[in-house]
Protein backbone atom coordinates (compact mmCIF):
# COMPACT_ATOMS: atom_id res chain seq x y z
CA UNK A 1 0.00 0.00 0.00
CA UNK A 2 2.52 2.39 0.91
CA UNK A 3 4.49 2.03 -2.56
CA UNK A 4 1.56 3.68 -4.87
CA UNK A 5 3.00 4.74 -8.05
CA UNK A 6 3.56 8.11 -8.25
CA UNK A 7 1.35 8.69 -11.35
CA UNK A 8 -1.56 7.48 -9.21
CA UNK A 9 -0.76 9.60 -6.22
CA UNK A 10 -0.46 13.10 -8.57
CA UNK A 11 -3.98 11.99 -9.77
CA UNK A 12 -4.95 12.04 -6.56
CA UNK A 13 -3.71 15.00 -5.83
CA UNK A 14 -5.39 16.88 -9.05
CA UNK A 15 -8.59 15.05 -8.34
CA UNK A 16 -7.92 16.45 -4.52
CA UNK A 17 -6.95 20.37 -6.18
CA UNK A 18 -10.11 19.91 -8.45
CA UNK A 19 -12.78 19.21 -6.03
CA UNK A 20 -11.71 22.09 -3.64
CA UNK A 21 -10.96 24.45 -6.45
CA UNK A 22 -14.89 23.82 -7.15
CA UNK A 23 -15.92 24.18 -3.64
CA UNK A 24 -14.04 27.63 -3.42
CA UNK A 25 -15.26 28.71 -6.79
CA UNK A 26 -19.26 28.14 -5.46
CA UNK A 27 -18.63 29.06 -2.13
CA UNK A 28 -16.91 32.78 -3.55
CA UNK A 29 -20.41 32.50 -5.92
CA UNK A 30 -22.64 32.07 -3.12
CA UNK A 31 -20.71 34.98 -0.84
CA UNK A 32 -20.66 37.32 -3.99
CA UNK A 33 -24.20 39.36 -3.07
CA UNK A 34 -23.61 39.27 0.69
CA UNK A 35 -20.49 41.01 0.27
CA UNK A 36 -21.44 43.33 -2.51
CA UNK A 37 -24.14 43.94 -0.15
CA UNK A 38 -21.99 44.95 2.91
CA UNK A 39 -19.44 47.34 0.98
CA UNK A 40 -22.56 48.69 -0.98
CA UNK A 41 -24.21 50.26 2.05
CA UNK A 42 -21.00 51.77 3.83
CA UNK A 43 -19.92 53.26 0.81
CA UNK A 44 -20.35 57.10 -0.29
CA UNK A 45 -23.06 57.58 -3.14
CA UNK A 46 -20.53 59.66 -4.87
CA UNK A 47 -18.01 56.52 -4.43
CA UNK A 48 -20.87 54.31 -5.63
CA UNK A 49 -21.71 56.52 -8.52
CA UNK A 50 -17.92 56.88 -9.66
CA UNK A 51 -17.95 53.48 -10.51
CA UNK A 52 -16.54 51.49 -7.17
CA UNK A 53 -18.83 47.88 -7.55
CA UNK A 54 -17.13 45.26 -6.06
CA UNK A 55 -13.85 47.03 -4.47
CA UNK A 56 -13.60 48.03 -0.49
CA UNK A 57 -15.03 51.30 0.25
CA UNK A 58 -12.46 54.08 0.36
CA UNK A 59 -13.96 55.25 3.21
CA UNK A 60 -16.85 53.68 5.65
CA UNK A 61 -19.60 55.31 6.63
CA UNK A 62 -22.72 54.14 8.25
CA UNK A 63 -24.76 57.33 7.15
CA UNK A 64 -26.95 54.68 4.40
CA UNK A 65 -27.55 52.24 7.33
CA UNK A 66 -28.78 55.56 9.51
CA UNK A 67 -31.37 57.02 6.56
CA UNK A 68 -32.57 53.77 5.90
CA UNK A 69 -33.42 52.97 9.64
CA UNK A 70 -35.14 56.66 10.18
CA UNK A 71 -35.37 58.75 7.20
CA UNK A 72 -36.31 56.79 3.52
CA UNK A 73 -39.17 57.10 2.39
CA UNK A 74 -41.73 54.11 1.99
CA UNK A 75 -44.60 56.32 -0.31
CA UNK A 76 -45.05 59.69 1.11
CA UNK A 77 -43.86 58.46 4.89
CA UNK A 78 -40.03 59.62 5.69
CA UNK A 79 -40.13 56.99 8.54
CA UNK A 80 -37.76 54.48 7.20
CA UNK A 81 -37.86 50.90 8.47
CA UNK A 82 -37.70 51.65 11.98
CA UNK A 83 -41.64 51.38 12.41
CA UNK A 84 -42.01 48.24 9.78
CA UNK A 85 -39.33 46.13 11.77
CA UNK A 86 -41.28 46.64 14.98
CA UNK A 87 -44.30 45.62 12.93
CA UNK A 88 -42.36 42.33 11.61
CA UNK A 89 -41.47 41.73 15.50
CA UNK A 90 -45.24 42.27 16.48
CA UNK A 91 -46.42 40.21 13.87
CA UNK A 92 -43.68 37.10 13.61
CA UNK A 93 -43.25 36.42 18.19
CA UNK A 94 -46.56 35.67 18.38
CA UNK A 95 -47.13 34.08 15.45
CA UNK A 96 -44.48 31.53 16.25
CA UNK A 97 -45.09 31.07 19.57
CA UNK A 98 -48.98 30.12 18.89
CA UNK A 99 -48.04 27.49 15.51
CA UNK A 100 -45.20 26.12 17.77
CA UNK A 101 -47.68 25.57 20.69
CA UNK A 102 -50.27 24.30 18.79
CA UNK A 103 -48.29 21.81 16.75
CA UNK A 104 -46.22 20.27 19.38
CA UNK A 105 -50.15 19.59 20.67
CA UNK A 106 -51.59 18.50 17.45
CA UNK A 107 -48.32 15.96 17.04
CA UNK A 108 -48.07 14.43 20.54
CA UNK A 109 -51.67 13.37 19.70
CA UNK A 110 -51.16 12.03 16.42
CA UNK A 111 -48.31 9.92 16.95
CA UNK A 112 -49.18 8.63 20.52
CA UNK A 113 -53.22 8.99 20.79
CA UNK A 114 -53.64 7.54 17.40
CA UNK A 115 -57.61 6.91 17.20
CA UNK A 116 -59.18 6.08 13.99
CA UNK A 117 -59.01 8.72 11.32
CA UNK A 118 -56.31 10.24 12.96
CA UNK A 119 -54.07 8.97 9.84
CA UNK A 120 -56.77 10.71 7.30
CA UNK A 121 -56.40 13.84 9.52
CA UNK A 122 -52.70 14.46 9.20
CA UNK A 123 -52.98 13.65 5.64
CA UNK A 124 -55.38 16.84 5.41
CA UNK A 125 -53.28 18.75 7.31
CA UNK A 126 -50.04 18.26 5.34
CA UNK A 127 -51.20 19.00 2.00
CA UNK A 128 -51.20 22.24 3.84
CA UNK A 129 -47.45 22.83 3.91
CA UNK A 130 -47.91 23.09 -0.17
CA UNK A 131 -50.76 25.37 -0.26
CA UNK A 132 -50.59 28.05 -3.00
CA UNK A 133 -51.56 31.03 -1.08
CA UNK A 134 -53.10 32.56 -3.83
CA UNK A 135 -55.98 30.09 -3.88
CA UNK A 136 -56.68 31.18 -0.65
CA UNK A 137 -55.91 34.91 -0.43
CA UNK A 138 -59.18 36.39 -1.75
CA UNK A 139 -61.40 34.04 1.05
CA UNK A 140 -58.84 35.20 3.94
CA UNK A 141 -59.27 39.01 2.98
CA UNK A 142 -62.98 38.68 3.03
CA UNK A 143 -62.79 36.68 6.47
CA UNK A 144 -60.48 39.39 7.75
CA UNK A 145 -63.02 42.48 7.24
CA UNK A 146 -65.65 40.39 8.48
CA UNK A 147 -63.77 39.85 12.04
CA UNK A 148 -62.88 43.66 11.87
CA UNK A 149 -59.00 42.49 11.32
CA UNK A 150 -58.57 44.10 7.80
CA UNK A 151 -55.34 45.36 7.28
CA UNK A 152 -53.96 44.65 11.15
CA UNK A 153 -50.96 43.31 12.52
CA UNK A 154 -53.37 41.13 14.94
CA UNK A 155 -55.00 39.61 11.41
CA UNK A 156 -51.27 38.72 10.42
CA UNK A 157 -50.03 37.13 13.42
CA UNK A 158 -54.11 34.70 13.13
CA UNK A 159 -53.31 34.40 8.98
CA UNK A 160 -49.69 33.35 9.75
CA UNK A 161 -50.80 31.06 12.95
CA UNK A 162 -53.15 29.19 10.86
CA UNK A 163 -50.91 28.98 7.68
CA UNK A 164 -48.10 27.95 10.50
CA UNK A 165 -49.86 24.58 11.72
CA UNK A 166 -49.50 22.42 8.65
CA UNK A 167 -45.87 22.40 8.73
CA UNK A 168 -45.33 22.87 12.61
CA UNK A 169 -47.43 19.61 13.23
CA UNK A 170 -46.07 17.74 10.59
CA UNK A 171 -42.42 18.76 12.37
CA UNK A 172 -43.46 17.43 15.96
CA UNK A 173 -45.46 14.46 14.23
CA UNK A 174 -42.00 13.37 12.71
CA UNK A 175 -40.39 13.46 16.32
CA UNK A 176 -42.58 12.09 18.62
CA UNK A 177 -42.90 9.50 16.43
CA UNK A 178 -39.63 8.24 17.24
CA UNK A 179 -40.38 8.49 20.94
CA UNK A 180 -41.52 4.75 22.02
CA UNK A 181 -45.23 3.90 23.25
CA UNK A 182 -44.34 2.02 25.84
CA UNK A 183 -42.99 5.41 27.58
CA UNK A 184 -45.97 6.23 27.38
CA UNK A 185 -47.98 3.44 28.17
CA UNK A 186 -45.77 2.98 31.56
CA UNK A 187 -46.98 6.40 32.79
CA UNK A 188 -50.92 5.83 31.84
CA UNK A 189 -50.35 2.46 33.91
CA UNK A 190 -49.01 5.12 36.54
CA UNK A 191 -51.92 6.69 36.52
CA UNK A 192 -50.62 9.72 34.39
CA UNK A 193 -53.13 11.35 32.35
CA UNK A 194 -53.56 12.91 28.57
CA UNK A 195 -52.02 16.57 30.04
CA UNK A 196 -49.76 15.30 32.42
CA UNK A 197 -47.61 12.20 29.90
CA UNK A 198 -47.27 15.77 27.52
CA UNK A 199 -45.53 18.09 30.29
CA UNK A 200 -43.63 15.57 32.25
CA UNK A 201 -42.66 12.86 29.60
CA UNK A 202 -43.35 14.18 26.33
CA UNK A 203 -41.92 18.16 26.09
CA UNK A 204 -38.74 17.49 28.02
CA UNK A 205 -37.49 15.23 25.58
CA UNK A 206 -39.08 17.73 22.91
CA UNK A 207 -36.68 21.01 23.13
CA UNK A 208 -34.23 20.23 19.77
CA UNK A 209 -37.45 20.19 18.09
CA UNK A 210 -39.14 23.47 19.33
CA UNK A 211 -36.12 25.24 18.14
CA UNK A 212 -36.32 23.60 14.79
CA UNK A 213 -40.08 24.93 14.88
CA UNK A 214 -39.41 28.25 16.18
CA UNK A 215 -36.81 29.17 13.87
CA UNK A 216 -38.11 27.75 11.00
CA UNK A 217 -41.29 29.29 12.01
CA UNK A 218 -39.54 32.75 12.34
CA UNK A 219 -37.68 32.48 9.11
CA UNK A 220 -40.95 32.13 7.47
CA UNK A 221 -43.22 34.76 8.81
CA UNK A 222 -40.45 37.13 9.05
CA UNK A 223 -39.84 36.88 5.32
CA UNK A 224 -43.49 36.59 4.14
CA UNK A 225 -43.94 38.99 1.60
CA UNK A 226 -47.37 38.01 0.05
CA UNK A 227 -49.68 38.16 3.00
CA UNK A 228 -48.23 41.32 3.98
CA UNK A 229 -48.86 42.74 0.66
CA UNK A 230 -52.25 41.76 0.43
CA UNK A 231 -53.96 42.13 3.45
CA UNK A 232 -52.01 45.36 4.82
CA UNK A 233 -50.71 48.87 3.70
CA UNK A 234 -49.52 51.61 5.06
CA UNK A 235 -47.98 51.92 8.29
CA UNK A 236 -49.24 48.22 9.58
CA UNK A 237 -47.15 46.85 6.02
CA UNK A 238 -44.35 44.51 7.59
CA UNK A 239 -40.41 44.84 6.53
CA UNK A 240 -40.42 42.65 3.68
CA UNK A 241 -43.53 44.89 2.22
CA UNK A 242 -41.62 48.19 3.10
CA UNK A 243 -38.24 47.30 2.05
CA UNK A 244 -40.04 46.43 -1.45
CA UNK A 245 -41.93 50.15 -1.68
CA UNK A 246 -38.01 51.74 -0.62
CA UNK A 247 -36.15 50.15 -3.12
CA UNK A 248 -38.66 50.82 -5.61
CA UNK A 249 -39.08 54.81 -5.51
CA UNK A 250 -38.08 56.22 -8.58
CA UNK A 251 -37.51 60.20 -7.70
CA UNK A 252 -33.98 61.70 -8.12
CA UNK A 253 -31.01 59.68 -8.12
CA UNK A 254 -31.15 55.95 -7.24
CA UNK A 255 -29.64 55.78 -3.30
CA UNK A 256 -28.30 52.24 -4.04
CA UNK A 257 -26.04 52.23 -1.14
CA UNK A 258 -29.40 53.00 1.21
CA UNK A 259 -31.56 50.40 -0.22
CA UNK A 260 -28.54 48.12 0.46
CA UNK A 261 -28.41 49.17 3.65
CA UNK A 262 -32.54 48.51 4.41
CA UNK A 263 -31.83 45.20 2.24
CA UNK A 264 -29.45 44.07 5.13
CA UNK A 265 -31.75 45.20 8.15
CA UNK A 266 -34.40 43.69 6.64
CA UNK A 267 -32.37 40.43 6.60
CA UNK A 268 -30.35 40.52 9.70
CA UNK A 269 -32.97 39.45 11.90
CA UNK A 270 -33.14 35.47 9.91
CA UNK A 271 -29.20 35.85 9.11
CA UNK A 272 -28.44 36.17 12.78
CA UNK A 273 -30.79 33.27 13.53
CA UNK A 274 -29.11 31.21 10.84
CA UNK A 275 -25.72 31.81 11.73
CA UNK A 276 -26.57 31.16 15.91
CA UNK A 277 -28.14 28.15 15.10
CA UNK A 278 -27.93 26.79 11.66
CA UNK A 279 -28.00 23.17 12.52
CA UNK A 280 -31.61 23.54 13.33
CA UNK A 281 -32.56 25.58 10.43
CA UNK A 282 -30.93 22.74 8.42
CA UNK A 283 -33.22 20.36 10.06
CA UNK A 284 -36.59 22.46 9.55
CA UNK A 285 -35.52 22.42 5.50
CA UNK A 286 -35.02 18.83 5.12
CA UNK A 287 -38.07 18.47 7.23
CA UNK A 288 -40.00 19.61 3.77
CA UNK A 289 -38.65 15.91 2.78
CA UNK A 290 -41.80 14.22 4.53
CA UNK A 291 -40.60 11.37 5.78
CA UNK A 292 -39.56 11.06 9.45
CA UNK B 1 -71.48 -1.32 27.44
CA UNK B 2 -70.07 2.11 27.43
CA UNK B 3 -72.90 3.64 29.26
CA UNK B 4 -70.71 1.90 32.24
CA UNK B 5 -67.88 4.41 31.70
CA UNK B 6 -67.89 6.81 34.45
CA UNK B 7 -68.04 10.22 32.91
CA UNK B 8 -64.50 11.50 33.78
CA UNK B 9 -63.14 8.22 31.43
CA UNK B 10 -65.09 9.16 28.91
CA UNK B 11 -63.61 12.81 28.57
CA UNK B 12 -60.35 11.52 29.18
CA UNK B 13 -60.66 9.10 26.09
CA UNK B 14 -62.35 12.05 23.87
CA UNK B 15 -60.22 14.14 25.17
CA UNK B 16 -57.38 13.45 22.54
CA UNK B 17 -60.15 13.68 19.56
CA UNK B 18 -61.20 17.30 21.44
CA UNK B 19 -57.31 18.79 21.81
CA UNK B 20 -57.33 18.07 17.75
CA UNK B 21 -60.78 18.82 16.91
CA UNK B 22 -60.07 22.48 16.90
CA UNK B 23 -56.89 22.45 14.42
CA UNK B 24 -58.80 20.48 12.11
CA UNK B 25 -61.61 22.57 12.45
CA UNK B 26 -59.25 25.50 11.27
CA UNK B 27 -57.48 24.16 8.97
CA UNK B 28 -60.45 22.72 7.39
CA UNK B 29 -61.61 26.15 6.46
CA UNK B 30 -58.44 28.25 5.83
CA UNK B 31 -57.15 25.67 3.64
CA UNK B 32 -60.43 23.32 2.08
CA UNK B 33 -63.50 25.86 2.76
CA UNK B 34 -61.36 28.78 1.19
CA UNK B 35 -60.25 26.93 -1.72
CA UNK B 36 -63.62 25.94 -2.54
CA UNK B 37 -64.50 29.81 -1.72
CA UNK B 38 -62.11 30.57 -4.59
CA UNK B 39 -63.54 28.72 -6.83
CA UNK B 40 -67.16 29.71 -7.03
CA UNK B 41 -65.79 33.50 -7.20
CA UNK B 42 -63.98 31.92 -10.34
CA UNK B 43 -67.34 31.28 -11.49
CA UNK B 44 -68.74 34.38 -10.79
CA UNK B 45 -69.04 37.47 -12.52
CA UNK B 46 -66.58 39.16 -9.47
CA UNK B 47 -64.76 42.18 -10.35
CA UNK B 48 -63.71 45.06 -7.46
CA UNK B 49 -66.21 43.00 -5.26
CA UNK B 50 -67.26 39.13 -4.53
CA UNK B 51 -70.25 38.58 -6.44
CA UNK B 52 -71.93 35.70 -5.71
CA UNK B 53 -73.75 34.51 -8.86
CA UNK B 54 -73.01 32.12 -11.51
CA UNK B 55 -71.71 32.62 -14.87
CA UNK B 56 -69.69 28.78 -15.63
CA UNK B 57 -66.59 28.87 -17.17
CA UNK B 58 -66.50 32.31 -18.45
CA UNK B 59 -63.71 33.51 -16.90
CA UNK B 60 -61.56 30.35 -17.31
CA UNK B 61 -62.57 31.26 -20.69
CA UNK B 62 -61.14 35.27 -20.44
CA UNK B 63 -58.37 34.17 -18.48
CA UNK B 64 -56.94 31.73 -21.52
CA UNK B 65 -57.45 34.60 -24.04
CA UNK B 66 -56.00 37.10 -22.38
CA UNK B 67 -52.36 37.49 -23.72
CA UNK B 68 -50.84 38.49 -20.04
CA UNK B 69 -51.61 34.85 -18.95
CA UNK B 70 -49.85 32.90 -22.02
CA UNK B 71 -46.60 34.84 -21.17
CA UNK B 72 -47.27 34.19 -17.76
CA UNK B 73 -47.49 30.31 -18.26
CA UNK B 74 -44.52 30.50 -21.15
CA UNK B 75 -42.25 32.08 -18.43
CA UNK B 76 -43.48 29.88 -15.90
CA UNK B 77 -42.68 26.91 -18.04
CA UNK B 78 -39.18 28.01 -19.21
CA UNK B 79 -38.31 29.21 -15.76
CA UNK B 80 -39.43 25.83 -13.77
CA UNK B 81 -36.94 23.99 -16.64
CA UNK B 82 -34.26 25.62 -15.98
CA UNK B 83 -34.32 26.39 -12.46
CA UNK B 84 -35.11 22.98 -11.63
CA UNK B 85 -32.62 21.57 -13.96
CA UNK B 86 -29.66 23.80 -12.68
CA UNK B 87 -30.44 23.86 -8.99
CA UNK B 88 -30.86 19.98 -8.83
CA UNK B 89 -27.43 19.24 -10.94
CA UNK B 90 -25.46 21.91 -9.94
CA UNK B 91 -26.80 21.04 -5.69
CA UNK B 92 -26.17 16.78 -6.53
CA UNK B 93 -22.81 18.24 -7.32
CA UNK B 94 -22.12 20.36 -4.23
CA UNK B 95 -23.16 17.60 -2.40
CA UNK B 96 -21.21 15.10 -3.90
CA UNK B 97 -18.26 17.28 -3.88
CA UNK B 98 -18.75 17.82 -0.32
CA UNK B 99 -19.33 14.99 0.62
CA UNK B 100 -15.60 13.48 -0.47
CA UNK B 101 -14.13 14.10 3.62
CA UNK B 102 -13.55 17.86 2.88
CA UNK B 103 -12.11 20.08 5.82
CA UNK B 104 -13.82 22.52 6.69
CA UNK B 105 -17.05 20.76 5.34
CA UNK B 106 -19.16 22.65 8.06
CA UNK B 107 -18.44 26.23 6.95
CA UNK B 108 -18.62 25.66 3.45
CA UNK B 109 -22.24 24.01 3.98
CA UNK B 110 -23.25 27.09 6.09
CA UNK B 111 -22.02 29.56 2.96
CA UNK B 112 -24.08 27.85 0.32
CA UNK B 113 -27.30 27.56 2.67
CA UNK B 114 -27.24 30.85 4.06
CA UNK B 115 -29.54 32.61 1.10
CA UNK B 116 -31.95 29.89 2.40
CA UNK B 117 -32.36 32.12 5.45
CA UNK B 118 -33.13 35.58 3.21
CA UNK B 119 -36.23 36.95 2.12
CA UNK B 120 -36.58 36.78 -1.55
CA UNK B 121 -37.51 40.62 -1.35
CA UNK B 122 -33.74 40.56 -0.12
CA UNK B 123 -32.41 38.63 -2.63
CA UNK B 124 -34.50 40.25 -5.54
CA UNK B 125 -32.90 43.63 -4.24
CA UNK B 126 -29.43 42.31 -4.34
CA UNK B 127 -29.24 41.38 -7.24
CA UNK B 128 -31.43 44.30 -9.15
CA UNK B 129 -27.98 45.68 -7.94
CA UNK B 130 -25.62 43.17 -9.34
CA UNK B 131 -27.59 42.79 -12.63
CA UNK B 132 -27.66 46.50 -13.09
CA UNK B 133 -25.64 47.09 -16.71
CA UNK B 134 -24.68 50.57 -15.54
CA UNK B 135 -23.22 50.17 -12.05
CA UNK B 136 -22.35 46.22 -11.32
CA UNK B 137 -20.80 43.11 -13.27
CA UNK B 138 -20.98 44.62 -16.42
CA UNK B 139 -18.90 47.44 -15.60
CA UNK B 140 -16.72 45.26 -13.27
CA UNK B 141 -15.88 43.68 -16.42
CA UNK B 142 -15.55 46.63 -18.67
CA UNK B 143 -13.15 48.31 -16.14
CA UNK B 144 -11.01 45.01 -16.15
CA UNK B 145 -10.26 45.60 -20.03
CA UNK B 146 -12.45 43.76 -21.66
CA UNK B 147 -14.88 46.71 -22.92
CA UNK B 148 -16.95 45.15 -25.28
CA UNK B 149 -18.57 43.16 -22.39
CA UNK B 150 -22.32 43.21 -22.21
CA UNK B 151 -24.29 41.58 -19.39
CA UNK B 152 -28.00 43.69 -19.60
CA UNK B 153 -30.12 40.76 -19.74
CA UNK B 154 -32.34 42.66 -16.77
CA UNK B 155 -32.93 45.18 -19.12
CA UNK B 156 -34.06 43.04 -22.44
CA UNK B 157 -37.59 41.45 -22.37
CA UNK B 158 -36.33 38.18 -23.95
CA UNK B 159 -34.02 38.09 -21.49
CA UNK B 160 -35.05 39.25 -18.21
CA UNK B 161 -36.39 35.76 -17.16
CA UNK B 162 -33.05 34.50 -17.17
CA UNK B 163 -32.41 36.84 -14.60
CA UNK B 164 -34.88 35.55 -12.02
CA UNK B 165 -33.27 32.18 -12.81
CA UNK B 166 -30.05 33.20 -11.44
CA UNK B 167 -31.53 34.80 -8.47
CA UNK B 168 -33.57 31.58 -7.80
CA UNK B 169 -30.85 29.30 -8.44
CA UNK B 170 -28.36 31.10 -6.00
CA UNK B 171 -31.23 31.20 -3.53
CA UNK B 172 -32.49 27.57 -3.55
CA UNK B 173 -29.26 25.14 -4.51
CA UNK B 174 -27.80 25.07 -1.09
CA UNK B 175 -31.15 23.71 -0.44
CA UNK B 176 -31.05 20.71 -3.26
CA UNK B 177 -27.54 20.08 -1.90
CA UNK B 178 -28.68 19.46 1.85
CA UNK B 179 -31.54 17.23 0.82
CA UNK B 180 -28.64 15.28 -1.23
CA UNK B 181 -26.17 15.86 1.18
CA UNK B 182 -28.62 13.56 3.72
CA UNK B 183 -29.49 10.92 0.94
CA UNK B 184 -25.41 10.48 0.27
CA UNK B 185 -24.98 10.06 4.01
CA UNK B 186 -27.53 7.29 4.20
CA UNK B 187 -25.90 5.37 1.53
CA UNK B 188 -24.05 2.22 3.01
CA UNK B 189 -20.40 3.02 2.75
CA UNK B 190 -19.48 -0.96 1.95
CA UNK B 191 -21.12 -0.51 -1.12
CA UNK B 192 -18.94 2.18 -2.55
CA UNK B 193 -15.79 0.01 -1.23
CA UNK B 194 -16.63 -3.14 -2.64
CA UNK B 195 -16.60 -1.76 -6.25
CA UNK B 196 -13.67 0.35 -5.33
CA UNK B 197 -12.02 -3.26 -4.52
CA UNK B 198 -13.55 -4.08 -8.25
CA UNK B 199 -11.47 -1.47 -9.48
CA UNK B 200 -14.05 0.77 -10.70
CA UNK B 201 -13.30 4.63 -10.89
CA UNK B 202 -15.02 7.02 -9.05
CA UNK B 203 -17.22 8.45 -11.49
CA UNK B 204 -18.03 5.14 -12.48
CA UNK B 205 -18.99 4.28 -9.49
CA UNK B 206 -20.97 7.77 -8.21
CA UNK B 207 -22.99 7.05 -11.93
CA UNK B 208 -23.65 3.21 -11.99
CA UNK B 209 -24.51 3.29 -8.13
CA UNK B 210 -24.76 6.34 -6.15
CA UNK B 211 -26.56 8.28 -8.20
CA UNK B 212 -29.21 5.66 -8.59
CA UNK B 213 -29.41 5.15 -4.87
CA UNK B 214 -30.65 9.03 -4.42
CA UNK B 215 -33.60 8.28 -6.31
CA UNK B 216 -35.91 9.52 -2.97
CA UNK B 217 -33.57 12.58 -2.58
CA UNK B 218 -33.99 13.42 -6.62
CA UNK B 219 -37.87 12.88 -6.08
CA UNK B 220 -38.56 15.25 -2.65
CA UNK B 221 -35.59 17.64 -4.60
CA UNK B 222 -37.90 18.08 -7.88
CA UNK B 223 -41.08 18.46 -6.01
CA UNK B 224 -40.29 21.16 -3.80
CA UNK B 225 -38.44 22.46 -6.16
CA UNK B 226 -41.79 22.63 -8.54
CA UNK B 227 -43.53 24.09 -5.52
CA UNK B 228 -41.01 26.97 -4.87
CA UNK B 229 -41.03 27.89 -8.69
CA UNK B 230 -45.27 27.70 -8.77
CA UNK B 231 -45.62 29.79 -6.38
CA UNK B 232 -42.55 32.06 -6.76
CA UNK B 233 -44.14 35.53 -6.19
CA UNK B 234 -41.67 37.92 -3.95
CA UNK B 235 -38.42 37.45 -6.12
CA UNK B 236 -40.16 38.92 -9.14
CA UNK B 237 -41.66 42.07 -7.64
CA UNK B 238 -38.62 43.18 -6.02
CA UNK B 239 -36.16 41.70 -9.04
CA UNK B 240 -38.22 42.96 -12.05
CA UNK B 241 -41.44 44.04 -11.07
CA UNK B 242 -42.47 41.73 -13.90
CA UNK B 243 -40.66 44.11 -16.52
CA UNK B 244 -39.37 45.26 -18.86
CA UNK B 245 -42.82 45.75 -19.82
CA UNK B 246 -44.48 42.18 -18.92
CA UNK B 247 -41.96 40.17 -19.78
CA UNK B 248 -41.18 38.44 -16.38
CA UNK B 249 -44.96 37.99 -15.62
CA UNK B 250 -45.35 34.67 -13.94
CA UNK B 251 -48.73 33.40 -12.61
CA UNK B 252 -48.09 33.94 -9.47
CA UNK B 253 -47.57 37.79 -10.12
CA UNK B 254 -51.05 37.57 -12.65
CA UNK B 255 -52.84 36.31 -10.04
CA UNK B 256 -51.99 39.15 -7.96
CA UNK B 257 -52.18 42.18 -10.33
CA UNK B 258 -55.63 40.74 -11.41
CA UNK B 259 -57.31 40.49 -8.08
CA UNK B 260 -55.70 43.64 -6.39
CA UNK B 261 -54.64 46.21 -9.12
CA UNK B 262 -56.72 45.56 -12.20
CA UNK B 263 -60.18 44.89 -10.32
CA UNK B 264 -60.69 41.31 -12.51
CA UNK B 265 -61.16 39.62 -9.08
CA UNK B 266 -62.98 36.77 -10.90
CA UNK B 267 -60.26 36.23 -13.90
CA UNK B 268 -57.33 36.09 -10.84
CA UNK B 269 -60.03 33.83 -9.04
CA UNK B 270 -59.77 31.62 -11.99
CA UNK B 271 -55.25 31.57 -12.65
CA UNK B 272 -55.65 30.54 -8.55
CA UNK B 273 -57.46 27.98 -9.30
CA UNK B 274 -55.13 27.02 -12.10
CA UNK B 275 -52.27 27.66 -9.86
CA UNK B 276 -53.38 25.63 -7.30
CA UNK B 277 -54.44 22.33 -9.91
CA UNK B 278 -50.96 22.38 -10.79
CA UNK B 279 -49.81 22.14 -7.23
CA UNK B 280 -52.49 19.36 -6.31
CA UNK B 281 -51.32 17.63 -9.56
CA UNK B 282 -47.46 17.52 -8.59
CA UNK B 283 -47.60 17.21 -4.57
CA UNK B 284 -50.64 14.88 -4.11
CA UNK B 285 -48.69 11.95 -5.42
CA UNK B 286 -45.66 12.96 -3.95
CA UNK B 287 -47.23 12.92 -0.25
CA UNK B 288 -49.62 9.62 -0.98
CA UNK B 289 -46.13 7.94 -2.01
CA UNK B 290 -44.42 9.02 1.19
CA UNK B 291 -46.89 8.42 3.40
CA UNK B 292 -47.57 5.18 1.74
CA UNK B 293 -44.11 3.69 2.91
CA UNK B 294 -43.98 5.07 6.43
CA UNK B 295 -47.29 3.68 7.10
CA UNK B 296 -45.36 0.43 6.13
CA UNK B 297 -42.79 1.09 8.15
CA UNK B 298 -44.58 1.33 11.62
Amino acid sequence: MATKAPSHQRQQLLGRAIIYGGLLFMAAFYLMPLWVMITTSVKHLDEIYAGSFIGLPKQITFEAWQTAWSEACNGTACRGLKPYFINSLLMTIPAVLLSTGIGAINGYVITKWRFPGSNVIFGLLLFGCFLPFQAVILPMAQTLGMLGLAGTIPGLVLVHTVYGIAFTTLFFRNYFISIPDELVKAAQIDGAGFIRIFVSIILPTALPIIVVSCIWQFTQIWNDFLFGASFTAGENAPITVALNNIVNVSMGRKQYNVDMAAAMIAALPTLIVYVVAGRYFVRGLTAGAVKG
Amino acid sequence: MSGSIPFSDRIANWLPRLVLAPSLLVVLVVVYLFICWTGWISLSSSMIVPKYDFVGLSQYVRLWSTPRWHTAVFNLVIFSVLFLGITTLLGLLMAILLDQKIRCEGALRAIFLYPMALSFIVTGTAWKWILNPALGVQKVVNDLGWTSFVFDWIARPSFAIYCVVIAAVWQSTGFAMALFLAGLRGIDNSVIKAAQIEGASLPLIYRQIVIPMLRPAFLSVIVLLSYIAIKSFDLILALTNTGPGSATEMPSTFMYSATFRRDQMGVGAASAMMMLMTVVAIIVPYLYSELKETGDGH
